[in-house]
């Protein structure tokens, strides 16, 4: 009578395991599972329940966190088919994006030069919509062609213009300073 | 059928009794405390009637110690002994407090944290804290008839683990249970949104005597969850203050001052600030010991100039804040003001202008955060309430470990929410390595030397490999509690190594015990007999709870041999309870534990599938 293997993240939140996913009910069911498992609502119980309270609150977590980044989401879905995404490793790129990822980080330099925070925000704005652009072709790679090396290749553009982000939302934080 | 005798309803009154339970507000300036009473929150007054204490605390010549009024108004007569705003110095070593010369303390500087030389000693803020909660929790007992079960106590969200470890601290040496530290903001939005029902995406701006906060929040039927919060715990109403004081020193031309002229200028300071939030203009006189004479006049306009740049240094955590949230000044349906400095009218103004709207004031910002306590901590208690709230609060700085060259990897990064875990892999650097040495930080910069250091352990016992080819987990789990654990474990061969992180600053276990003994000098005696009162009461409160527990689900979830077992197990448990042996109380309590680990875990998967299904309450009520 031991406890059961943890379900998978989309499980969890009865969705169906797709990039296509209803935020919505997402965000809403997130609040009720929490509701129910929350170490809040344990605090006076016994032991065992308030550790496994502690568990499902914990994986309720790391499963919405997952499934509302759309990065996150689509390298999940890819490991549920066995598919590695080999960010670390797979650094083929194809040139067009490389050149792009040139440009944008030697205007991110110039910008930080001069402490331009306009410039910032306007530039990830730009990089935002790209990744937008990126997200429709996964969307299209992931449930309709389940082509999964097409999809794979796209995570790994993403999580280049994902960290992008990230640098400027620092660089602006450090110039507001 | 000793079990159902148990759970007869008034065999046991015990844990369906009220649980007297508090929020506590341990401010800068001011603290209170607060209770849930005929379910509602309430803040409790002393015997003059007075709802606040002033946080000041009086070392007398008499060798006794005075907390709040009367020792505020020794704070000009007798500067050195009259600690004010020691939650200043909380947590904090003497290089993180930075300029002291305008306080009239002497500084102590301690290993981790700054201490205060006093008549009655050196005193650790810690100590200067506990005094504070000591009172409070004298007064709540009084007005409530009964021993606390325990206190839910607020602090700023953007206090590190050093701070919030002394702020534990101090509650164990004025002897109260913590049920939890709850972030300042997040009490407050709970106040605020079970008042007035609100939905939707809400700031709370919490401008308090020392510290400031930036809260961003979404209220959704009773369920608050922090999106990010930021803040400075270092700025506050006291640095408004010290800005008209220097103002009044440069007018009046004056020389350095003593202790007690620099502490009454302070005090006129704050009166002239306060006065200002509903006149046009202050007068400031005052005789100082040095024969000097102070007349002025300060108005509005000037206090203005002297707070823009104090005001602007609280909008750049709030831009952070919208920013780690991902919203946009327009998404935000309301901003909450907390904190006695959101009172002025200058501040009042630059959040509206930043927001676009004018903020909510409709609350006591003085109360706001102990009520909002309160409610937590009677649902911590376990009493039954009708607002069925839960909060989703975040981890307010980034957790991370150091890697080669002093640079910090981010693991956790900051307002994820809690509880939460994280697992990274990393690698040996040589040939043949055996160890790693492993150090825990806290913070958002790049280099681990200007990140707050929590803990270093080591992992040994790694099989000797080409370098980079062990494969270390390192794992972080922050429970709701905001307590940290770390675990690494060579996939390899299983070798593991864990620690519980509690942050070096705090005071260490000796040093507590101590100070607990010489405040309330209890024998070896007493602590046994308690210990015993204790394990009993867990162990009357684990069968209440398990008991219950098997006549709602037993006969669904169970086979009638897994339910005899467990019966077994509770029986064993409460014929040893009536004996006094704390051991094998504790031994069978545990075994019991044991025995119903799977049982708890199917209870919760059969909830978490019924809410799911729309078959819960929370539903219902739509």
């Amino acid at each position: 009578m031991s406890p059961r293997p943890a379900q998978n993240h989309f499980a969890l939140f009865d969705l169906p395991a797709r990039f296509a996913i209803d935020l919505d009910a997402l965000n809403q069911r997130y609040r009720l599972i929490q509701g129910e498992v929350h170490p809040d609502r344990f605090a006076s119980s016994p032991p065992a329940e308030r550790l496994r309270s502690m568990q499902l609150a914990t994986q309720a977590n790391t499963a919405y966190q997952t499934l509302k980044q759309p990065t996150a989401r689509a390298r999940y879905l890819l490991q549920l088919h066995d598919i590695d995404t080999e960010e670390e490793r797979n650094t083929a790129m194809p040139a067009d994006f490389l050149m792009q990822q040139l440009e944008w980080r030697e205007a991110i330099e110039d910008a930080n030069e001069d402490a331009d925070i306009a410039a910032l925000d306007s530039l990830l704005n730009e990089i935002k919509t790209t990744g937008k652009q990126w997200q429709q072709d996964l969307q299209h790679a992931l449930d309709v062609a389940q082509d999964w090396p097409a999809a794979a290749a796209i995570v790994r553009k993403l999580s280049f213009t994902d960290k992008l982000q990230d640098e400027i939302l620092h660089a602006i934080s450090r110039h507001e300073d | 059928m000793a079990l159902l005798q148990i759970a007869e309803p008034g065999m046991s009154a015990a844990p369906h009794q009220h649980r007297l339970a508090v929020g506590i507000d341990l401010g800068t300036t001011n603290s209170l405390v607060a209770t849930v009473r005929s379910g509602m929150s309430t803040v409790l007054h002393d015997e003059q009637g007075h709802a606040l204490l002033p946080s000041v605390v009086h070392y007398r010549p008499d060798g006794e110690v005075s907390v709040g009024y009367p020792a505020q108004a020794q704070q000009s007569l007798d500067p050195n002994n009259t600690i004010v705003s020691a939650k200043r110095f909380m947590g904090r070593g003497l290089k993180d407090i930075g300029v002291t010369t305008h306080l009239p303390y002497r500084f102590v500087d301690a290993p981790g944290m700054v201490q205060l030389e006093t008549r009655a000693g050196i005193k650790s803020p810690v100590e200067i804290s506990a005094e504070i909660l000591r009172t409070l929790k004298a007064r709540a007992e009084k007005a409530l008839g009964g021993e606390l079960t325990g206190a839910v106590i607020t602090v700023p969200a953007y206090f590190d683990d050093a701070q919030r470890q002394a702020t534990k601290d101090a509650a164990r040496l004025a002897g109260l249970t913590v049920l939890r530290l709850l972030n300042e903001p997040t009490a407050a939005a709970v106040a605020y949104g079970l008042d007035n029902a609100s939905e939707g995406v809400y700031v709370i701006y919490d401008l308090g005597g020392g510290t400031f906060d930036i809260s961003i929040l979404r209220l959704s039927r009773g369920v608050f969850e922090v999106l990010a919060t930021n803040g400075d715990s270092a700025l506050g109403g006291d640095d408004f203050d010290q800005r008209i004081y220097c103002w009044i020193l440069e007018q009046a031309k004056l020389a350095p001052l003593s202790a007690a002229d620099t502490r009454l200028l302070l005090t006129k300071a704050r009166e002239a600030k306060e006065w200002l939030t509903d006149h046009a203009e202050a007068r400031i006189t005052s005789l100082l010991s040095s024969g000097d004479v102070i007349d002025l006049t300060l108005d509005s306009t000037t206090l203005s100039e002297l707070t823009r740049q104090l005001i602007a240094k609280t909008l750049s955590p709030t831009r952070k804040a919208l920013r780690d949230a991902g919203l946009e000044v327009s998404d935000i349906k309301g901003v909450v003001m907390v904190g006695g400095a959101t009172r002025m009218p200058q501040v009042r103004q630059a959040v509206a202008e930043f927001f676009g709207q004018a903020p909510l004031t409709n609350l006591d910002p003085d109360k706001v955060v102990a009520l909002g306590a309160a409610i937590q901590a009677n649902m911590l208690a376990g009493n039954r309430s009708d607002d069925d709230l839960l909060l989703l609060d975040v981890i307010p700085l980034s957790l991370g470990l150091e890697t080669m060259g002093g640079l910090a990897e981010r693991i956790i990064p900051r307002n994820s929410t809690i509880p939460v875990a994280r697992a990274q892999d990393f690698t040996t650097y040589k040939d043949g390595q055996t160890a790693m040495s492993i150090h825990v930080v806290q913070g958002e910069r790049e280099l681990v030397s200007d990140c707050r250091s929590l803990a270093r352990f080591e992992l040994r016992g790694i099989p000797p490999m080409a370098a980079g080819a062990a494969r270390i987990r390192v794992t972080f789990q922050v429970d709701a509690d905001g307590l940290l654990s770390v675990t690494a474990r060579e996939q390899g061969s299983g070798v593991e190594a864990n620690i519980v992180v509690k942050p070096s600053y705090g005071l260490d276990e000796d040093q507590i015990t101590e100070m607990l003994r010489a405040s309330f000098g209890s024998a070896e005696q007493d602590k046994q007999a308690r210990a015993l009162r204790e394990v009993q009461v867990d162990a009357q409160r684990l069968i209440e709870a398990i008991s219950a527990a098997l006549q709602k689900d037993g006969a669904t979830l169970l086979t009638p041999q897994q339910q005899h077992q467990i019966e077994t197990a509770v029986a064993t448990l409460h014929s040893l309870s009536q004996g006094e042996d704390a051991d094998a109380i504790k031994a069978a309590s545990d075994a019991l534990n044991h025995a119903t680990e799977a049982f708890a875990a199917l209870r919760m998967d059969a909830s978490v599938k019924q809410a799911l299904a729309g078959q819960h309450l929370n539903t219902l009520e739509l």
